[in-house]
């Protein structure tokens, strides 16, 4: 129904430029989050897409119709374009009942009031809050006003959907509850979904598609698992990943055939097969490089595994929360951080064996600070090394 | 394609007519750039061209000067005027003395009101003083009184034998010399007893805002309670009183009503009274030229005000806790405080309030208050059966130039603050939703400009505009019209408006609107629906609070007023010029129990008199 294409979007604010040369494909009944620290123009980006905000060069088609075209100066109008907006302060106009807010764009699309009645009721009730209707917003709480403003949003059946980080203001049980409400809404409606967040959990748990934002350029754009896997630079693995994933330096040197790194934890040795060759990577010589290593893939034992990849460290210290526990360890000087399931301690200083695994690991070129070695996706525990 | 800015982004596009029409259709087609276009245009013909106008009367020869300066004929460019101000004989009497009158009671009502109003401010918001309820009241209410009323109750205590009817004081046989009945004596206390409610609002509002956990951290760290107010409070109040202090010397230096009242019967003239004068008589092009400098001195005043605070202001003093607040405890000087302050506020603004509320009633003023001395004349009298031969006037309810007056006042408060208040909602819609955008910065600034000068100066400006036909006659002459003088006083009251218009507008975020806009309302649509239903408590707060305020100026009216449109203020201040002081005094009463009555409503919808300084 509807599919969303951004060609060379660039965006001004005076001298301040915000979305750098934009390039974007939404397919038809993708969830797209745009992800990105604040101030990286992921925002600015849906406001484009809505209409709000008109930049100053690029174009937009929907559905392979031209919507902006900046060289021509056309913007078409915000509700000819068939979308609608949930904001981030949800905008619920005070003046208005739950049910009059709902009903506000039907009205002025003049439709009849039998329909209205009937349209506005069945939004309320797939965001479940039917019987509010008569009630104003500053008399519902925080997680009801959140679903008045979706109600709103999808009375008017629009071919896609923009949400602009609309689960920032609820606390974190209601955080979760709306999560999978959004979720649901996706499935049922099938409409495209274009959502802004900073917080990648939401990224990760909703989306089908991820937008990696970094000051006004799209750095990756993949599936949660590929970005949460593969993060193109050392500023996106940074960013995705809580806890933060470990960088570890090291020296590596490429004949051409296999990639030899050597790191305080461990020599490895990765084939050509898993490298991203179309990145910078000297050859025959020797260069700094960055390891990435996921805190749950560093197994932990207290008794030798005999694993052909295990090395000896030292607790550094260990964090227990329930469900999860988190240890950092020392190896010849460097820490790093390991993530068990479940309770587990260990005592200042003791001696682990610690079992990591190199095809899930990724490296990255220190100098330019890109991704030349894929982790794999999908891993078997005690199959792979 | 990378660009790094638009110029580089349009150097790369080719010329297409295709987009030519869709940016101006994107212009026009927009109400709000109509709205914004509208809003500079009125702003520069109200405040831009008429400054410029009288800048321009000073540098050009009138008729009235023609035989002055020989060989001219008019419209003649000329310093003739500036000359005639600042360097010819007449220099010391027409403007080194008035300026330096001015500024001395500038300097003396600052000097007094500033601490007084502070001291005040802290008694009230950081220690137990009981009887706060009360002390506010007492504080607060006076505020609302206009200057020059108080200069009439001062009149009716101080007057001797030289305004041919005797005050209270003389009345009783006591001597009273006349530096201390007029003069700048008389000015500066006048003025203290009004102005100090100005460093009292400001300062107690910033001591509010202080949390008082920053006072009690210093406690924990060993300081005294003096060393506490000395290193902590005060630097943080710092910023509001220097504000208070600035404001004060600028407001005191332009004020007219006052100096008008108690200086000219001495001949004791300020910038104001003097530039009164040379308008409403000749050279006007002199007068023209003390305004500008008037202007100059006040605006001085307030940007030194801007660079001195500016950066300091911002303290961010409000914490989440901060309305919790300890009291510093008095102790034994609790009730004398409280009494001390009562018995000051009493006499300095009930008791002459007293008097000028007695003096209405009685038939010889100073005649103390028997029987047989007390009438309703000033009420109710005729000519014809007057008690006492001095009366000048009927009564006031049989008086017609009071009914007239009545009937003026009424249309200029209501239709003045009406069309002020939906202005200022429409300027305050353009600065808030420009904001950091150019027309944004243009229109705040524009409207800005009338709150730099003072009234007469203000009006002044109005005077060279319309008092002669401007394009060709298009636009008429105006001076002697009320159309002039309503004009006036909504343009002087742009800047209050458009501030209460723009924090109104504040309340309404701009995501209401687009959320409407998304939803295929037009602009219109989503000001009737979604803007104007929100900002209606805004609107009628703002509304209510330019009504006391046009109701009571007389300063700024002053200098355009004809007899057909003299409102209650003027024409209480034409007939205190008058040897019999009782009409003048009836009409004061009235005009401080409208505004009594006016304030109550406004509070009741939610207005704050603090936010009607001025």
């Amino acid at each position: 129904m509807s599919r969303i294409v951004l060609e060379h979007i660039d965006k001004f604010y005076g001298d301040n430029h915000v979305l750098k040369d934009i390039n974007l494909t939404i397919e038809d009944g993708d969830f797209m989050t745009l992800l990105g620290p604040s101030g990286c123009g992921k925002t600015t980006t849906l406001r484009v897409v809505s209409g709000l905000e008109k930049p100053q060069g690029g174009k937009l088609l929907m559905d392979g119709k031209t919507i902006i075209d900046a060289a021509e100066a056309f913007y078409e109008e915000p509700s000819k374009r068939g979308l609608n907006l949930v904001f981030q302060s949800y905008a619920l106009w005070p003046h208005m009942t739950v049910f009059q807010n709902v009903a506000f764009g039907l009205k002025i699309k003049k439709m009849k009031k039998d329909e209205i009645e009937s349209t506005v009721m069945r939004a309320l009730s797939t965001m479940r809050i039917a019987e509010y209707r008569d009630r104003y917003p500053n008399e519902l709480s925080g997680g009801q006003q959140q679903r008045v403003a979706i109600a709103r949003a999808i009375a008017s059946s629009p071919k896609l959907l923009l949400l602009d980080e609309p689960l920032s203001n609820l606390d974190a049980r209601l955080r979760i509850d709306m999560r999978a409400e959004l979720k649901r809404l996706h499935k049922e409606t099938g409409t495209t979904i274009i959502y802004v967040t900073h917080d990648q959990v939401e990224a990760l748990t909703m989306s089908t598609k991820i937008a990696l934002f970094k000051a006004g350029e799209i750095s990756q754009v993949a599936t949660p698992l590929e970005l949460y896997t593969n993060p193109i630079d050392l500023e996106a693995a940074d960013f995705i990943g809580n806890p933060r994933i470990n960088f570890i330096d090291a020296k590596a040197v490429f004949d051409g055939e296999t990639l030899k790194v050597k790191s305080p934890i461990g020599d490895y040795d990765f084939a050509k097969e898993k490298l991203k060759l179309d990145e910078e990577i000297p050859q025959k010589k020797e260069f700094d490089v960055v390891m990435g290593l996921r805190p749950e893939l560093v197994d932990i034992y207290t008794e030798d595994p005999k694993h052909k990849n295990t090395i000896v460290a030292e607790v550094y210290a260990s964090q227990p929360a329930g469900s999860e526990s988190l240890v950092t360890l020392t190896v010849n000087g460097i820490d790093f951080l390991a993530k068990q399931i479940g309770l587990v301690e260990y005592d200042m200083n003791e001696k682990v064996y610690v079992v990591l695994h190199p095809s899930r690991m990724n490296v990255y070129n220190k100098e330019t600070g890109r991704l030349i070695k894929f982790a794999k996706v999908k891993h078997h525990a005690g199959v792979d090394d | 394609m990378a660009v790094s800015s638009v110029k580089e982004l349009k150097k790369n596009r080719k010329f297409s007519w295709k987009r030519v029409k869709n940016q101006i259709m994107g212009i026009l087609g927009n109400p709000f750039n109509v709205i914004v276009f509208f809003t500079l245009i009125i702003l520069f013909v109200l405040i831009i061209i008429p400054l410029l106008i009288m800048i321009q009367n000073t540098f050009i020869v009138a008729k009235a000067e023609l035989r002055s300066i020989p060989g001219a004929s008019i419209g003649d460019y000329t310093l003739y005027y500036w000359k005639y101000l600042l360097a010819s004989p007449l220099t010391q009497t027409v403007f080194w003395e008035p300026l330096l009158h001015s500024l001395t009671i500038g300097f003396f009502v600052t000097l007094i009101s500033v601490p007084l109003g502070s001291i005040m401010a802290w008694l009230m918001v950081r220690t137990d003083i009981p009887g706060k309820g009360v002390l506010s009241a007492m504080i607060l209410i006076p505020y609302m009184i206009p200057s020059w009323c108080k200069a009439l109750s001062w009149l009716s205590i101080f007057r001797n034998e030289l305004s041919g009817s005797y005050g209270l004081l003389t009345g009783m046989g006591i001597p009273i010399p006349d530096w201390l009945a007029y003069g700048p004596f008389a000015i500066v206390i006048v003025m203290v007893m009004h102005y100090y409610a100005f460093s009292y609002i400001m300062v107690s509002g910033s001591l509010r805002s202080i949390n008082s956990e920053l006072e009690e951290m210093g406690e924990i760290q060993g300081a005294t309670k003096f060393r506490i107010l000395k290193s902590i409070t005060l630097p943080l109040v710092l910023p509001a009183f220097l504000s208070a202090t600035i404001m004060t010397i600028s407001k005191s230096i332009g004020t007219y009503g006052v100096a008008a009242n108690l200086g000219n019967r001495i001949s004791y003239y300020v910038l104001a009274t003097r530039m009164k004068e040379f308008i409403n008589d000749a050279p006007k092009g002199v007068g023209y030229a003390m305004s500008i400098l008037m202007i100059l001195l006040a605006s001085g005043t307030i940007f030194a005000n801007q660079k001195l605070i500016g950066t300091r202001k911002s303290y961010a003093t409000i914490g989440g806790k901060g309305t919790r607040s300890n009291l510093i405890p008095l102790g034994k000087a609790k009730v004398p405080m409280m009494i001390l302050l009562i018995v000051f506020l009493f006499f300095s603004m009930f008791m002459p309030l007293f008097v000028l509320i007695m003096e209405s009633f009685q038939i010889v003023p100073g005649k103390g208050y028997g029987l047989s001395n007390l009438s309703l004349y000033a009420w109710f009298g005729t000519l014809d059966n007057a008690p006492n031969p001095a009366f000048a006037q009927n009564g006031l309810f049989r008086n017609s130039e009071f009914a007239r007056a009545c009937w003026n006042t009424i249309k200029l408060s209501i239709l003045g603050s009406l069309i002020t208040a939906i202005c200022g909602q429409f300027f305050g819609y353009v600065t808030t939703r420009g904001r950091g955008k150019w027309y944004g910065k243009l229109t705040e600034q524009m409207i800005f400009i009338p709150y730099l000068m003072p009234g007469v100066a203000f009006s002044a400006i109005y005077f060279a505009m319309f008092s002669r036909p401007r394009l060709g006659g298009i636009i008429p002459s105006l001076y002697g019209t009320f159309t002039l003088i309503l004009l006036c006083s909504i343009v002087k009251h742009f800047p209050f408006a458009s501030r209460s218009g723009s924090s109104n507008m504040m309340q309404i975020s701009v995501e209401l609107e687009e959320a409407a806009d998304l939803a295929g309302a037009s602009f219109w649509k989503r000001i009737g629906r979604i803007v104007i239903p929100l900002a209606k408590g805004g609107f009628v707060s703002g509304f209510l609070l330019s009504f006391i305020s046009i109701a009571k100026e007389l300063d700024l009216i002053a200098l355009l007023m004809t007899p057909a449109n003299y409102t209650l203020s003027f024409l209480s201040f034409d007939y205190s010029k008058e040897a019999m002081p009782q009409v003048a005094d009836a009409i004061c009463i009235v005009i401080i129990l409208f505004i009594l009555v006016c304030n109550k409503l406004a509070k009741k919808i939610g207005g704050d008199v603090s936010k009607s300084m001025g």
